[in-house]
């Protein structure tokens, strides 16, 4: 009972780490007024080049790097879309996502079923050592330090630098903001650029790290839980790292409860962090209040100065 | 304004202009295919052929690509009818599961019977619970304002695992071995097949689908519930003037829907499958969506859409076999032809100026 317990404290981390990272990049994005909906389509592209590269070269860094060059190439596409062409963000995204999931098939129709050996965890000598927390906290993938540093930075940069204020107010009222001068499609681009960067981190390590193997469909709706997670964090980066992790135990409850010797059907469990993001979103979306004093006001309004 | 470009808005655009927006964009996806499939070893015109020459070039082959052509299009004349009051349905996929797994426990029940009503409660069977199952979206958009987006999404997840889940209990045929599927339908549950020589599988769906869209074209244009529903989208302020709330119209639109996509998810299973099984559709609900764009959201747009995109669904299925086509090919030339739609469409809209130096901000 308690090694299960410690396995899914300890596996969460590992688990909410792909949605963590697209889940702040999204956040981002969102926060300079624009939606973009391809965050599935950008993780399964990323994914399959991660897992190509690393197998064919047995470089991981050479598979992240041109994991999140696919993931950021799609995501130009999307800007080219929103940016240059005005185009609706809903429909754009959902292109760009279709995209992305058929480019990851293709990438990855010569590896499906294939597996490698997951690089090791780091574990820092003493700390990983102590009892519990240790083996909970300290012997995790470098990854998974980074996306929790990461949520850790964009809060910091969201609520205590210049440029983070700049990025606000250009979510949240367009035409203000370049009528103080800030180039408001710049900032949108290197937003949608960030967003696409951790997607296609959070897909790389989902492919080479998480699962070390490759099958059509191994983000399985990650991208779009994702999506969910931050209006559930109402945009705020330190609550989405909190959901984030929420969402990581829920994806282990169903080992964890075959573990513990419940019969439960399997596809029940595979359901639950459906079913609870739904619910999630329902009791937050209900608090106007909360969603007025987080949500982007221009998010989804596409932008074009006329000067 | 980009580099010193900008686009402006244009006083008219003419109609011949925004027709030639998807035949434009078909262009441009077949030779974005063209070269894509070339660059990975098959032979480019030979690619081109299969896709759009060799889906028409039997009986056999039309036959076809009238089933895949019959839930494309109906799937998406009611996803547009949302999409033009902008509701986001993304999740006829799981609408079409829904519908065709509670239609199926009919005939699963009574696989021995000879009533012929056992076809049109199926019909009846799958609407409803299609349109219940988008029901749950607009129930929590209108009292919670949940993104219709992001819980339509959800429950495609959890309607695929509702179907295998039923699949492999209740409505598993017990003498099907290990295979989780259904027992074979009775011919009542079945569409009438258009040929009697039982090779052709095109059966009546179609005539429903074209009829239903028939209804489409006169509930847009005729009605004024349809107009408002247009108004709507277009301007949320002028909606509500006329005394149409957004909530109604959140509660239309996604039941229509949802009742149009479980009517395709019983074509399906009264269909080409005859019986209830783990994969239904090859992600017809998600192609809709851009049959719904790529023919204006017209309703005769649509009827050409979904046609051609069903030609290609065909043409993209003997090339796989055939000249080494990647399986991905279809979803790849989907995405392309809704990226080149929405690109050719801003351009229609919008013209490119070039912003004098001097008359910059």
């Amino acid at each position: 009972m308690m090694d299960t317990i410690i396995f899914v404290l300890a596996g969460a981390f590992a688990t909410a780490t792909p949605l963590l990272l697209a889940a702040i990049g999204e956040a981002v994005v969102e926060k300079t007024g624009v939606m973009n909906l391809s965050v599935e389509g950008m993780m399964a592209f990323a994914a399959a080049v991660a897992f190509a590269v690393t197998y064919q070269t047995g470089n991981i860094v050479l598979g992240f790097g041109l994991a999140v060059g696919a993931s950021v190439a799609l995501s130009l596409v999307f800007s080219v879309l929103v940016l240059a062409f005005s185009a609706n963000q809903i429909v754009s995204g959902l292109a760009v996502g279709i995209l992305g999931l058929g480019l990851s098939s293709l990438v990855g129709r010569n590896f499906e079923n294939l597996t490698m050996m997951a690089p090791a965890n780091l574990s820092p000598p003493v700390l990983s050592e102590l009892p519990l927390v240790g083996l909970i906290l300290f012997q995790q993938n470098a990854i998974t330090y980074l996306a929790f540093a990461v949520a850790f930075l964009t809060w910091w940069f969201l609520a205590r630098t210049r440029h983070g204020r700049i990025t606000k107010v250009v979510g949240e009222d367009p035409a203000i903001a370049h009528n103080l001068g800030f180039a408001v499609i710049r900032i949108r681009l290197f937003a949608i650029i960030f967003g696409a960067t951790m997607s296609g981190l959070g897909g790389a390590y989902a492919s080479t790290i998480l699962t070390p193997g490759w099958s059509d469909g191994l983000i399985a709706g990650r991208g779009w839980i994702a999506v969910a997670l931050v209006v559930f964090g109402t945009w705020r980066p330190l609550r989405i790292a909190f959901g984030a992790y929420l969402f990581g135990a829920l994806l282990l409850g169903d080992l964890a409860v075959q573990a513990t010797g419940f019969s439960v059907p399997p596809q029940i469990m595979t359901s639950l962090p459906y079913v609870m993001t739904i619910v999630v979103l329902a009791a937050v979306s209900r608090n106007a209040l909360l969603i007025r004093l987080n949500a982007p006001v221009s998010l989804g309004q596409n932008f074009r100065p006329s000067k | 304004m980009i580099g010193g470009y900008a686009l402006v808005q244009r006083s008219e655009v003419s109609l011949k202009s925004i027709m030639l927006v998807p035949l434009v964009t078909f262009v441009l996806a077949l030779l974005g295919s063209m070269v894509l499939f070339g660059f990975l070893g098959a032979p480019p015109l030979e690619v081109l052929y299969r896709l759009l020459i060799d889906p028409l070039a039997s009986a056999y082959n039309i036959s076809e690509v009238v089933i895949k052509a019959a839930p494309l299009i109906l799937i998406a004349q009611g996803l547009a009818i949302g999409f033009r009051a902008k509701v986001w349905n993304i999740g006829a996929e799981g609408q079409l599961i829904i519908g065709a797994v509670a239609a199926s426990v009919i005939p699963i029940t009574f696989p021995e019977s000879q009533n012929i009503l056992m076809l049109p409660t199926m019909m009846l069977a799958g609407m409803i619970s299609g349109a219940a199952w988008a029901g749950i979206a607009a129930a929590l958009k209108t009292r919670f304002n949940a993104s219709e987006i992001i819980v339509t999404l959800m429950l495609n997840q959890i309607a695929v695992q509702i179907l295998y889940f039923l699949i492999n209990g209740p409505l598993k045929d017990p003498m099907g071995f290990s295979y989780p599927q259904s027992v074979s339908f009775p011919p009542v549950a079945m569409y009438p097949l258009l040929s009697g020589d039982g090779v052709l599988r095109a059966n009546a769906s179609i005539f429903v689908v074209v009829l239903l869209s028939i209804v489409a074209l006169i509930y847009v244009t005729r009605t004024f519930s349809g107009y408002t529903l247009l108004v709507g989208g277009l301007a949320p302020s002028a909606a509500s003037y006329a005394g149409f709330s957004a909530k109604k119209a959140v509660w239309i639109t996604l039941l229509i829907g949802g009742a149009a996509a479980g009517l395709a998810g019983v074509g399906e299973i009264s269909g080409p499958i005859g019986r209830l099984q783990p994969s239904l559709s090859p992600g017809y609900g998600f192609a809709a969506i851009i049959v719904a764009y790529l023919g204006g959201l017209h309703p005769v747009g649509i009827l050409l859409a979904g046609t051609f995109m069903a030609i290609v669904y065909v043409g993209a299925d003997g090339a796989i076999i055939d000249v080494g086509l990647p399986p991905a090919a279809p979803v790849i030339f989907q995405g392309m032809v809704l990226v080149f739609y929405l690109a050719s469409f801003a351009l229609v809209q919008y013209r490119i100026v070039r912003i004098q130096p001097e008359a910059r901000a």
